[in-house]
């Protein structure tokens, strides 16, 4: 029986871990760690405004596609895909966004989102099916068809969704009642935040305590086990919590685009669904615990442009982190079950 | 007379689009072979370009800037060998983990180094090495014959590669390994040596692919250039029935996917090129969905072992 804390201990000595590997880095390269740690926390956390207006906004397609991966790697499914689920979502959530002129927000709102949220699971969708039809592995399914998903809303913004001077690579504005009503006024920091907040709680509930959430963990840790023992029909459970995981992802890109840009443009994921991987496997794959480890990527991201102003650090330079994040859990990991740890292993 | 100038400039681009695919498919035939599935390839092939490109530039000699290509594409492939083989972690996430951070860091040394919106790099160039003799076949003369050193060292590591795995002793270790690793361990076989080594020689070669993209393709480097190239290579080993000879026909076929763009371009066909770029991820896709099952991977593919300490 693993103890409760052991999580989050985890997760801390990786954090802990990843740190000093990034400071090595950092002082390789030339930099002085400190002062480029400083610059970076100060970018992010220094004032009310950067808190509200940049790091909580960063954190928010973080969260999103964050559990997504999470629900996708706990049902076993390794959905590499929320780049390419989240582009389907922004294009889904501007296509309906310029539809939406003259109705109610209340109505108009959900509708995006709803959008956003069909279009993402309709692209996790035909990894889903090449899987359980034709027995094709995700893994490399989900990868291209991030390619496939960025380079066609390339083309949208440069032909069909392109605003009507066709002069910028980007779609019209969508319509006003389709953006989020901000949750300060004042800042920038929109009602997507609350919304993933609540999606973050009800996703941890079903996992914890519904028939539906056992299935998923069940078949996570073995298919055989919960297809002989448990009576689970797993294709069903893999084929939902590949849908849903994309479904998510797919939000993320529609709160983004109804709650920051307005608009589709090229190019309008830094990579956020892959950092998610980083977010969900930092967090063990806990719902609650993607909250905080979307914020701690928030924070990085937030505050990377003025680590490159004031430190001289390549802002490029946080996407290395993930990777040094996601090596160092495993190698946390390895060690919990394996060594340091008595009964760690968790049979 | 212009159809044939397209169609001689569609086939030479299919070849020097499709050696990349081929140097990298090969090499992670072979680790597939043994038993690991290496996503890291894509760091790698990115880590490659870069090596190359700095390579080229400190000494001038491209032919240099491939060796130092294969070097930095090793020692990435080396980080992701100690993890999956030595730690014993899962595969696909390392592997995931090692391509964001050779796609990450390859564009910190480039924007440390040349600066964020990246001063155009002119780098010395592999100069292609024309067959006497070949060369002057019709049309394929040109294409196969008149291509840069990568691409000759494709076409002779494939069959090479095919006589090691198939009619060698080593050969037959490396593909137990794949299968069986209880069964080889029990035979004497050292199954993560063979798994370590393999992974390391793959990324070497994912390292030539890389510095090919940036030497023989462009004579530059941007960020992100590798542009999934890795992800499609392990489709074209699966395409390729993990067999080296295949592996290598259904890497040109890919280039060919890949040159098909420019061709309809300098055809005046314009509907977006976009389209074109996404058109090879399709491709891929649909030969995976058509192909797949007719197809047998390695039993212990992407399995840690030994199998009670995962």
């Amino acid at each position: 029986m693993t103890a409760r804390w052991l999580p989050a201990a985890s997760a801390l000595l990786a954090l802990a871990l990843t740190l000093a590997l990034a400071a090595v880095a950092l002082a390789l390269g030339g930099y002085p760690p400190i002062e480029a740690f400083g610059a970076l926390v100060r970018g992010a956390l220094g004032s009310p405004s950067a808190i509200l207006s940049i790091t909580l906004v960063r954190t928010v397609p973080l969260l999103l596609t964050g559990l997504a991966v999470a629900l996708a790697f706990r049902a076993g499914v390794w959905n590499i895909g929320a780049e390419g689920q989240f582009y389907a979502g922004a294009v889904a959530a501007v296509w309906m966004g310029l539809q939406v002129g003259g109705w109610p927000v209340w109505i108009a709102v959900p509708s995006v989102l709803l959008a956003a949220s069909v279009a993402g699971a309709a692209w996790a969708a035909i990894p889903a099916l090449m899987k359980l039809r034709l027995g094709v592995g995700e893994v490399i399914t989900t990868l291209l068809l991030n390619f496939v998903a960025i380079d066609l809303s390339a083309w949208l913004v440069h032909g069909p969704l392109q605003e009507p001077r066709g002069v910028f690579p980007q779609s019209e504005s969508i319509a006003e009642v389709a953006q989020l009503p901000l949750l300060i006024p004042g800042t920038r920091l929109h009602v997507g935040f609350a919304l993933a907040l609540v999606l973050a709680v009800v996703l941890a509930f079903v996992m914890r305590s519904t028939r539906a959430g056992f299935f998923v963990r069940a078949v996570g840790a073995s298919p055989d086990a919960a297809r002989v023992a448990g009576r689970v029909r797993v294709a069903r459970v893999v084929g939902a919590a590949f849908l849903v995981s994309g479904a998510l992802a797919g939000l993320a890109g529609g709160v983004e685009v109804a709650g920051v840009t307005y608009a589709l443009y090229e190019d309008l994921s830094p990579g956020h669904g892959y950092t998610a991987i980083a977010v969900a496997l930092l967090a063990g794959l806990h719902p609650i615990g993607v909250v905080g480890t979307a914020f701690l990527f928030g924070v990085l991201e937030g505050g990377a442009s003025s680590m490159q102003r004031i430190a001289g650090v390549p802002a490029a330079w946080v996407n290395g982190i993930q990777a040094l994040v996601i090596l160092s859990v495993l190698v946390v990991d390895r060690v919990v079950r394996h060594g340091w740890v008595a009964g760690g292993r968790d049979g | 007379m212009a159809e044939g100038l397209v169609l001689a400039s569609f086939l030479e681009a299919a070849v020097r689009l499709g050696v990349p695919l081929a140097l990298a498919g090969l090499g992670e035939t072979l680790s597939e072979r043994a038993g690991v599935i290496n996503i890291g390839l894509e760091g790698s092939i990115i880590a490659g370009a870069l090596g190359g490109a700095l390579g080229a530039l400190a000494t001038g000699s491209a032919a240099a800037g491939v060796v130092y290509g294969a070097a930095a594409g090793l020692l990435v492939a080396a980080v992701f060998a100690l993890f999956v083989v030595v730690l014993n972690t899962d595969q696909i996430i390392t592997g995931t983990a090692v391509t964001l951070g050779g796609l990450g860091f390859t564009a910190v040394v480039y924007q440390a180094r040349f600066g964020v919106t990246g001063t155009a790099l002119t780098l010395p160039t592999l100069e292609a090495w024309a067959l006497p003799g070949l060369v002057d076949l019709p049309w394929i003369g040109p294409a196969f014959f008149g291509q840069a050193p990568t691409a000759y060292f494709a076409y002779l590591l494939a069959p090479l590669l095919w006589w090691f795995l198939f009619r060698t002793e080593w050969g037959l270790e490396v593909r137990a390994a794949g299968e069986d690793p209880d069964a080889a361990a029990a035979a004497g076989v050292r199954v993560r040596t063979l798994r370590f080594v393999t992974t390391i020689v793959a990324g070497a070669l994912a390292g030539v692919a890389g510095a090919h993209l940036a030497l023989a393709h462009t004579g530059t480097f941007s960020e992100g250039m590798s542009a999934g190239k890795g992800f499609i290579a392990i489709a074209v080993v699966v395409l390729g029935r993990w067999n080296p000879l295949g592996v290598l026909l259904a890497a040109l076929l890919f280039g060919a996917a890949s040159a098909l763009q420019f061709a309809l371009q300098t055809l005046g066909l314009d509907i977006g090129y976009q389209l074109f770029l996404a058109f090879p991820y399709v491709l891929t896709l649909a030969a995976l969905a058509g192909w797949v099952g007719r197809a047998r991977a390695p039993a212990a593919l992407a399995l840690p072992w030994p199998r009670g300490e995962h």
